[in-house]
């Protein structure tokens, strides 16, 4: 296969303002990240301990295989929300090794407003579930939790994508024959009590887990019956009496003991074969995508410089190099895996568009992975463009990728707007995984454009009257508007709200993407059916 | 200078010349066997021809073939390496006959020091201190020819070299069937089964000295080197200065080897090899090539032997003079073979499957085979040539066994532990050994056991559990395992 050659010069000054810029950005991540994974305030994790409890994090590394990765998801949910009180939104969600098989694991912390769901939470566990689903991994649920926050029930309780979900899900999923591991560590209230309930087989910590439909403070409410929480719904009660819960643990270390167990006796399926072959480092520094990525998403670069430094021995096989220039797709392997890659190099054109739905095709006869690299403004617009039919072409994109049945997994490289977004597998369309680096933008259209059409609107409005805009009036209508955009397309906007599985130093991509890779092989790759292209 | 140099040989030593005429600027022409085809001196060289079929009279040895790249891929000039057709006298007169340059001495030099007996007869009358023996061609009275040397004795081919065609006899009783046994060796190896009889000394050390001297008469000796570390006859580590001999002695044996230079008219780069034994030395044979050990004089003296052959070749002047060369810290090298010490050195071809070369201050290598390669029965098993310098011997010796600990070649057997050993021989550090050396202190010798679990642990990277063998066999690529306790943003 061919390498990539590369044009890039590290010491031109471009590359020296762009190091320093994304160095920047990467070490603003990186403290975020480290800020939320502390989880609540120091006072709350103490008491935590000192009741023997392991935090959440903690409880998933010795869970986990000894010295092995663990690959978490959105970290930075609810920041900047709920008064920035609930880190991580409460929970801890990735994807790590038991027994040497992938898992999903899915951990309260109690350390945050008691591990109680918000909108945030809920949406953060489902998002799991999901994942879970879609590559049959198995779910260890270690549960502390006190349910609900009940001061914003109207947006966690009632509806299809709230609480109830979780429990359809685990429904759903042991149907499938995805087990379900629950290790109740903490309390398991109300709602909560079914995340036990409706498991396979759960595992219950003694003096510490416990589970009932309601509380003593509720019982003594409704019936005047006075009980203590351990006789309610302790690990006594449950592994003796109840058997809503199957094994009894010491403590939090012996569950996790259990936990393992149980996972090294599940039947395991062999995975999906790729034709993996040896993993090469690539032939470019890695180190070198800082100096490559722009500051401004808006300014143009060459994105095989991108792909040099993610894929393997920076070998890339490129499709239809002469055509459709604006789009880059080839093949090419990360960390053995075998992939097609579809990345922006401008503004997608009609045929951008075709040879994208060629490749996309090309890669689900063949079963292999696709990865989105996104960096666009959208589709091309005008006279010329609609008259050749770009609405129709961009429509088999979005139909190629709707329907693809090869994993996906996209990574916003820079800009994500419009219905570029779409065609490039944004979050709607199903990717296994969705990550962004720390100088994307996400909106509907650029900012600027934003404002630009709201201000002609208004001035179209105003003529109507027979009057005009002054500059400082047409100031005012875009101004906020401006400023609307830059905030709601900032990157930890949108992971705040999980629009994405997470922001990611561009330098772990690579590992990001192997490991994503390896775990959706846990599913078959199934064949793909097309709808109707228009033609 | 040169415009092109066709190179008549393979492995480590063609890819030594092909650097050295990188360096000067000339164009390089590598030939091949066919299973040589992805060599790395085939990838070096700026053309390659391949000459035929892997056995070696068939390509290597074969003049026709050989002048036929030369010509094919206009040369100027033929290096011949060492082994196949360096001593080779008809050889080097073809090539002049042919119109091209031969670089090594005249044919009748080569002719003239191939043949040991004619050689020994021109030192004696020179005046150059040679071993008590045969006087030529052996006739008459062998038996008694034999008696007036005295036992024991060695029986060695006329044309030999390398250690083929030797052997050692002790007793009357032995003579014959050692003669037969020689005889039959230096046919095979040699095509000529002259054999002479002599003196067997029974410790020497074999130190040698190289020298250089141009067209017009100027001769100079770039000092010793100590080769007495042999098995089976054959050198596997070499060093210089020698330890074994002081200034005076140094001084000698280099005017002595001029001596015996100048004798045989002697041009290009040579070596003269001497036995010494209680501070007598004695003239063995003169090597009309580059020797394989010629490194460590470059390490030491500082000058480029392979690149003052292909100027003196040339017909340029020897501009250095006796003066100019000094010896300076000491050089060691180590050859890696593919051969099994705890079976006799028996060549143990295979596939390379992953190569680490040592690297450091003072660390050369010289190398001729690349990863993937097979290594095969048809050549000799040298695999590469293990080169440290350091301002002293002892110095040198902990670089030797430090840069062979860092040495790696897996996928067959080497000597490469082997090597390590001697570098940690009391005997070998302390200089005390002649080159019964191997045979005196590895008589048996075998690679030390290595507990299976420790092997598998240590072909696993990490904690050997059950575990990690299960991982490693499903999916031996996983990022999983490669990359242990990775998390995001660290």
């Amino acid at each position: 296969m061919n390498i990539i050659h590369t044009n890039h010069n590290s010491s031109s000054s471009e590359s020296i303002s762009n190091r320093s810029f994304n160095k920047k950005i990467v070490k603003e991540l990186r403290e975020r990240i480290t800020l939320s994974s502390q989880g609540g305030r120091p006072e709350v994790v103490t008491r935590h301990q000192e009741r023997g409890k392991l935090l959440a994090r903690d409880r998933i590394e010795e869970l986990i295989d000894t010295d092995t990765p663990f690959l978490e998801f959105s970290p930075l949910a609810a920041n900047g929300l709920y008064g920035d009180e609930v880190p991580s939104a409460g929970i801890v969600t990735g994807i790590g090794v038991v027994h040497n098989r992938e898992v999903m694991i899915i951990a309260n912390d109690a350390t945050v407003k008691g591990g109680t769901y918000y909108p945030l939470t809920v949406k953060k566990h489902l998002r799991a579930q999901e994942v879970a689903q879609e590559n049959n991994l198995p779910c260890i649920y270690l549960v502390d939790s006190g349910g609900a926050f009940l001061p914003m029930q109207d947006e966690v309780f009632p509806d299809k994508e709230h609480f109830g979900r979780i429990f359809y899900n685990q429904a759903q999923m042991s149907a499938l024959g995805i087990s379900q591991i629950a290790v109740v560590m903490g309390s398991c209230t109300a709602g909560g009590a079914y995340v036990p309930a409706m498991s396979d087989e759960t595992i219950i910590v003694k003096e510490q887990g416990t589970i009932f439909l309601a509380g003593p403070p509720l019982v003594k409410a409704a019936t005047g019956e006075e009980v203590n929480s351990e006789d309610l719904g302790g690990a006594d009660v449950h592994t003796r009496k109840s058997g809503v819960a199957d094994h009894y643990a010491l403590n939090d270390s012996h569950a996790i003991e259990i936990a393992r167990d149980i996972i090294s006796n599940l039947n395991r399926e062999p995975k999906f074969k790729l034709d993996v072959s040896e993993p090469e480092e690539p032939q470019y520094n890695p180190e070198e995508l800082y100096e490559i990525i722009p500051e401004d998403s808006r300014q143009p670069y060459d994105v095989r410089e991108v792909i040099a430094r993610l894929v393997d021995g920076s070998k890339f096989h490129e499709f239809k190099a002469n055509y459709g220039r604006t789009v880059v797709c080839g093949f090419a392997k990360i960390m053995g895996y075998p992939i097609g890659i579809i990345a922006n190099n401008g503004v997608l054109f009609s045929e951008s568009s075709l040879k994208s739905t060629h490749f996309i095709e090309m890669c689900c006869q063949r079963k292999i992975p696709l990865v989105f690299l996104q960096n666009i403004v959208g589709f091309m617009v005008g006279k010329d463009y609609e008259a050749g039919g770009i609405a129709k072409d961009g429509a088999k994109m979005v139909m190629a990728v709707s329907n693809a049945k090869v994993p996906k997994f996209t990574v916003i490289i820079g800009g994500s707007f419009g219905a570029g977004n779409y065609g490039m597998c944004g979050r709607a369309y199903q990717p296994r995984q969705l990550w962004m680096w720390p100088n994307a933008r996400t909106s509907v259209m650029g900012g600027e454009q934003a404002a630009d059409v709201l201000a002609t609107i208004k001035q179209d409005q105003m003529a109507k009257q027979g009057k005009s805009l002054s500059k400082s009036q047409i100031k005012k209508v875009r101004d906020p508007i401006l400023e609307k955009y830059e905030l709601e397309g900032n990157p930890y906007y949108s992971t705040a709200r999980l629009w994405d599985d997470g922001v990611i130093d561009p330098l772990d991509t690579r590992m990001i993407l192997a490991l994503g890779l390896s775990t959706s092989l846990n599913k078959p790759i199934d064949d793909s059916d097309f709808g109707v292209f228009r033609m | 200078m040169f415009k092109k140099i066709l190179i008549a040989n393979r492995g480590e030593i063609a890819c030594r010349i092909i650097k050295a005429c990188q360096e000067m600027k000339i164009k390089t022409v590598a030939i091949y066997s066919d299973i040589d085809s992805e060599s790395p001196h085939v990838m070096m060289a700026d053309e390659s021809v391949e000459i035929g079929p892997a056995n070696p009279s068939e390509s290597y040895l074969n003049f026709d073939k050989v002048i036929g790249a030369a010509k094919e891929t206009n040369s100027d000039a033929i290096h011949p390496g060492y082994g196949f057709l360096s001593e080779n006298g008809e050889f080097a007169k073809f090539v002049a006959d042919s119109g091209l340059i031969f670089i090594g001495p005249d044919p009748d030099t080569i002719r003239l020091m191939g043949d040991k007996a004619e050689s020994k007869k021109m030192m004696i009358d020179a005046g150059v201190p040679t071993i008590p023996g045969s006087d030529g061609e052996l006739s008459g009275n062998i038996d008694a020819i034999a008696r007036g040397i005295g036992y024991p004795l060695m029986v060695k081919a006329a044309a030999g070299g390398g250690g083929k065609g030797m052997r050692v006899v002790s007793s009357p009783d032995d003579l014959e069937s050692a003669l037969e046994a020689a005889k039959n060796e230096a046919r095979n190896s040699f095509g000529n089964d002259t054999i002479i009889l002599e003196k067997f000394l029974e410790n020497p050390r074999h130190i040698e000295v190289q020298i250089l001297g141009d067209n017009f008469g100027n001769i100079i000796h770039l000092y010793e080197r100590e080769c007495s570390i042999q098995r089976r006859h054959q050198k596997i580590i070499e060093e210089s200065p020698s330890p074994a001999i002081n200034n005076k002695i140094r001084k000698m044996m280099g005017d002595a080897a001029i001596k015996a230079a100048r004798v045989a008219n002697y041009k290009n780069a040579g070596t003269v090899e001497f036995l010494y034994q209680n501070g007598e030395f004695y003239f063995l044979e003169m090597n009309t090539r580059l020797q394989v050990e010629h490194g460590v004089t470059e390490m030491v003296c500082g000058i480029d032997i392979v690149k003052w052959q292909i100027k003196i070749a040339y017909g340029m002047n020897l501009t250095l003079s006796q003066k100019d060369v000094k010896q300076r810290g000491h050089s060691i090298e180590c050859r890696i073979y593919a051969e099994d010490p705890s079976r006799n050195f028996l060549p143990t071809p295979g596939i390379v499957h992953k190569m680490i070369l040592p690297e450091g201050p003072g660390v050369r290598n010289d190398v001729g085979i690349s990863e993937g390669q097979e290594v095969t029965s048809a050549y000799d098993p040298l695999l590469a040539k293990l080169v440290v310098w350091d301002s002293d011997r002892n110095s040198a010796i902990d670089r030797m066994d430090n840069a062979l600990s860092n040495f790696v070649i897996l996928g067959l057997i080497t000597n490469q532990p082997f090597l390590r050993d001697i570098m940690q021989n009391k005997s070998f550090q302390k200089c005390s050994f002649s080159t019964g050396f191997i045979d005196e202190h590895y008589a048996t010798w075998s690679y030390r056991e290595i507990p299976t679990e420790l092997m598998v642990a240590a072909l696993l990277g990490s904690k050997s559990s059950s575990q990690e063998v299960q991982k490693l066999a499903r999916d031996p690529y996983s990022p999983w395992s490669s990359k242990g306790g990775w998390r995001q943003g660290t």
